[in-house]
């Protein structure tokens, strides 16, 4: 009965998200409604840790995975991406390491000015 | 051959055994560049060339697993959980560190779209690049982008950064835990959020609850720019 509770656990806030992604009028995601709210009632006790860990920890697991299927999908739209190859993949690349380098940076200055307590 | 083709069980088992032959091969390589998503989807595109099985037989098949990706990505609100208290120690530099990279990454996909002229359909397929495809596909869905390439530059995106992402620690200095995690998270969400959890725990954590902050802040600034595009 462990995991079957878990899992029902899990699909609710699941469930909930994609309510209130249907009801709130802005763009954001299911996944991040049931995030949210997943975190915060385990902050508050609402839900305890022992009540999702084991089918969590499976379901994150799957997650790569759950990348290849739709990747395949691309296949599909070869057509429209292949005149813009090169600009898609350029743009692709250089946000990326931009993205990285500015994060990191940025982290690592505010932390070495203080303000984080070891 | 095409009753067997259409058996829904089928196109799953294959992806299966894809990504398992990927972990192997990446295994015995040890090559970063030799990443299991990546292997995985050529073996399947290769199978379905030679094996002449139709592309919409496949995706029907993984259609009924693919929905899992909502809960699983949910299930990331654990371990945020779990290393809260080390986590509460970094947060301003954290909220900070992948605000900047997340507007970063926005404000330059936008510009070099338009520098290169791309449609309005492709700008929106690429905006939402750098978080993970549970959060970016439907974003880009909902601003009429397309979702199936927008999960393959966001696959493309989370392997350049578990690639690369540990020689860029060493080229930028980055010998913080919080700042490498809060890099792995923001630029490469799940995929590069793998990586950081081998170099240890806490990178680990710190990417997860990243790639979480950065998917939160990416929805609320594309909902707002759609408006405007």
């Amino acid at each position: 009965m462990k995991y079957i509770s878990q899992i029902c656990i899990i699909f609710g806030f699941t469930l909930l998200g994609e309510g209130l992604q249907r009801l709130v009028p802005v763009s954001i995601p299911a996944s991040v409604y049931g995030l949210v709210l997943l975190f915060l009632a385990l902050m508050t006790g609402v839900v305890k840790l022992e009540q999702v860990k084991e089918a969590g920890d499976f379901l994150r697991s799957l997650l790569p995975l759950l990348f290849v299927g739709p990747t395949v999908g691309i296949l599909e739209h070869w057509e429209l991406i292949r005149g813009e190859l090169f600009p898609i993949l350029l743009i692709v690349v250089s946000t990326t390491a931009v993205t990285f380098g500015i994060s990191g940076v940025v982290t690592q200055r505010i932390n070495e000015k203080g303000g984080k307590t070891e | 051959m095409k009753e067997l083709f259409s058996i829904p069980v089928l196109p799953v088992v294959l992806t299966l055994l894809a990504y398992q032959a990927g972990a192997a091969i990446q295994k015995r390589t040890k090559s970063a560049l030799c990443n299991p998503i990546l292997l995985a989807v050529v073996l399947v595109a290769l199978f379905l060339f030679g094996s002449g099985m139709e592309l919409e037989d496949y995706q029907a098949g993984m259609k009924n697993v693919s929905w899992l990706m909502t809960p699983a990505t949910v299930c990331l609100a654990i371990p945020m959980y779990e290393q809260y208290q080390e986590l509460k120690k970094s947060m301003r530099a954290m909220a900070i560190g992948v605000a900047a990279g997340s507007a970063a990454c926005i404000v330059m996909v936008w510009g070099l779209c338009m520098l290169f002229g791309l449609s309005r359909t492709l700008t929106v397929t690429l905006l939402p690049k750098s978080v993970t495809s549970a959060i970016g596909v439907p974003l880009a869905q909902m601003g009429g982008g397309l979702g199936s390439l927008c999960t393959a530059v966001i696959i493309v995106t989370g392997i350049l950064g578990s690639v690369f992402g540990e020689a860029a620690c060493k080229m930028l200095g980055l010998t913080d835990p919080v700042a490498q995690g809060v890099a792995f998270g923001t630029a490469s969400h799940v995929v590069g959020t793998a990586k950081a959890g081998e170099i240890s725990p806490l990178v680990g954590a710190v990417s997860s609850l990243s790639l979480v902050v950065a998917g939160l802040m990416t929805s609320v600034i594309l909902s707002v720019l759609y408006g405007f595009l």
